[in-house]
């Protein structure tokens, strides 16, 4: 099924909803999906006979300056051969997103992973925690106004120049 | 009379020499038998992803072989196919197969090894030797395409760093016709024993449905019994040229989806990859190896993801571009994350030796699951 067919089916369902496709001037086109509604439209995209997404291929976050992230779902389905891109949008004051690790169990640690580096909170997750960073450290570095703490436990974050030493 | 017993709490790495890297894995478990694994891990994080952000395209490149330096020809493709298809850029043929011929190389040397170390953590030194020595021959030849041995960094935007030198052909056709027993060899050696029939049949089971939830990819995932693959199923570069088969894994000493099944289809894929060398040598046509390439690179505004079939599976690149040098973000989707995730599942009830079995036959390689 190809993108237009698949926002025509999705808007079917949730007709109600403000779902809107866009395309950029390269690449792929994707759908923006409202924050609070993930669960319920990524649960019709497993359960559509028509789409049957079983795939949830990556999950990530992506800092959207200033004010907003976005969490970036690239499903798929291994039935069907086809893909599709959606979007969520919320604010870095209150990045909450639904977690969909019950849907797709892969998301339990792809979401661990966004919310350590980008810093959404995951409601419902089973275990949030930081998966590559220790569990004490301070900020979310892919977010495009991360600033490095200057020493982390008594180790220094900077390196001096070797040109100037 | 029961003996009464109680559950311990087991630390195995970060250094261990089965964890195939800095991993951690936290174990509990009454006896031999575990109530789960946890695997911690996050020691070898360098951020690639931040690092991608911050270099131009091209000079993120020799980053991509560190991602997963087993296999970096296939690392190096797919972040140079996903800034070709945003730049919109042309690819000669030549480059196309030399890229195959590159990738197809680097997956043997990647599965021989994880076929060595799955040997090895079972207690068959043997193997691992044979693997190594048939491993440098191939680095040998790596080395006369790129000068380098481990991170090639051989692809590059537009095409590759350096066409064949003279006579690789010959070299990589002789290397291929010793190689090709030797396989035989090898799954007479390895498959055929009993101690390693008995140590994998039926370990580990995957079943398909845990497969695809847990987003497992490549080798494990055909292993599981889905017959999928990029390179036929969603086709790139010069693939649809060549023929080849996909193995699955069937079963055959025990259930479908252990780690017997594992192991197998990596042994069949190393033949498909003989099989798709020779044709690409037989089929190379003459031409540029780089194409016509922007001498600063400003992909239009948009994003893409691009998977390709690595050494260890479906290996997705997602790029944002903003119109400027850099990437605005770069995303790295690995398979051995995904597989390292299903662990702690899996572990569940499993014999604390039979661990190390299932660790090795995923093939998880520590770099690419931290990036």
């Amino acid at each position: 099924m190809n993108f237009n067919n698949q926002v025509s089916r999705i808007k079917e369902k949730f007709a109600d909803l403000e779902i809107k496709s866009e395309e950029s001037q390269a690449g792929d086109p994707y759908v923006w999906v409202p924050a609070n509604k993930i669960t319920e439209v990524l649960t019709f995209l497993r359960d559509d006979e028509e789409l049957a997404f079983d795939c949830l291929s990556n999950l990530t976050g992506v800092d959207a300056p200033p004010d907003d992230l976005d969490v970036v779902y690239h499903m798929f389905s291994y039935n069907k051969q086809h893909s599709l891109t959606l979007k969520v949008r919320v604010s870095k004051s209150k990045p909450d997103v639904a977690s969909v690790e019950k849907l797709y169990p892969t998301a339990n640690w792809q979401e661990r992973e966004a919310y350590d580096l980008i810093g959404v909170n995951f409601t419902g997750h089973s275990d949030l925690r930081r998966i590559m960073l220790p569990d004490d450290w301070v900020g979310h570095p892919l977010r495009k106004d991360y600033q490095e703490e200057e020493e982390y436990r008594g180790i220094d974050t900077t390196r001096p120049n070797l040109l100037e030493m | 009379m029961g003996i009464q017993t109680e559950e311990m709490m087991l630390n195995m790495g970060p250094q261990h020499p089965s964890t195939h890297g800095v991993i951690r894995f936290v174990v509990k478990s009454d006896g031999e038998v575990m109530t789960e694994a946890v695997p911690d891990v996050g020691y070898l994080h360098r951020s690639i992803e931040k690092i991608g952000e911050i270099c131009e395209y091209n000079g993120f490149m020799p980053y991509t072989d560190r991602a997963d330096y087993l296999s970096a020809m296939n690392a190096n493709q797919g972040y140079a196919m996903v800034v070709e298809k945003l730049l919109g850029l042309e690819i000669p043929e030549r480059a196309e197969y030399l890229r195959v011929i590159a990738a197809e190389l680097n997956r043997i040397i990647s599965h021989i090894l994880s076929l060595g170390a799955v040997a090895m953590d079972i207690g068959a030194a043997t193997p691992f030797v044979l693997a190594l020595k048939e491993r440098e021959k191939v680095n040998d030849l790596m080395e006369a395409l790129c000068g380098q041995r481990l991170t090639y960094s051989y692809v590059r935007i537009g095409g590759v760093s350096y066409d064949m030198p003279p006579g690789f052909i010959e070299r990589s056709l002789k290397f291929l016709a010793d190689f090709e027993p030797f396989m035989d060899e090898f799954e007479n050696l390895v498959p055929e024993n009993k101690i390693f029939i008995e140590r994998t049949a039926g370990v580990g089971v995957i079943t398909r449905e845990d497969a695809i939830a847990y987003n497992l990819v490549g080798p494990n995932l055909r292993a599981s019994g889905v017959d999928w693959d990029l390179r036929r199923d969603m086709t790139y570069s010069v693939y649809p040229k060549l023929q080849f088969e996909v193995p699955v894994g069937v079963g055959s000493q025990g259930v479908v989806g252990d780690s017997f099944d594992r192991f197998i289809v990596r042994i069949k894929e190393i033949k498909q990859s003989i099989s798709l060398l020779k044709q690409c040598f037989a089929q190379i046509p003459e031409g540029d190896f780089l194409g016509e390439i922007p001498r600063v690179m400003k992909p239009a505004v948009g994003e893409c993801y691009v998977r390709t079939e690595s050494s260890r599976g479906d290996m997705g690149y997602y790029l944002i571009s903003d119109g400027s040098k850099n990437a605005f973000r770069v995303r790295i989707r690995t398979g051995s994350f995904t597989s390292m995730s299903i662990i702690e599942k899996i572990s569940r009830g499993m014999m604390l030796a039979d661990l190390v079995t299932f660790i090795a036959s995923l093939d998880v390689v520590a770099p690419e699951i931290d990036r």
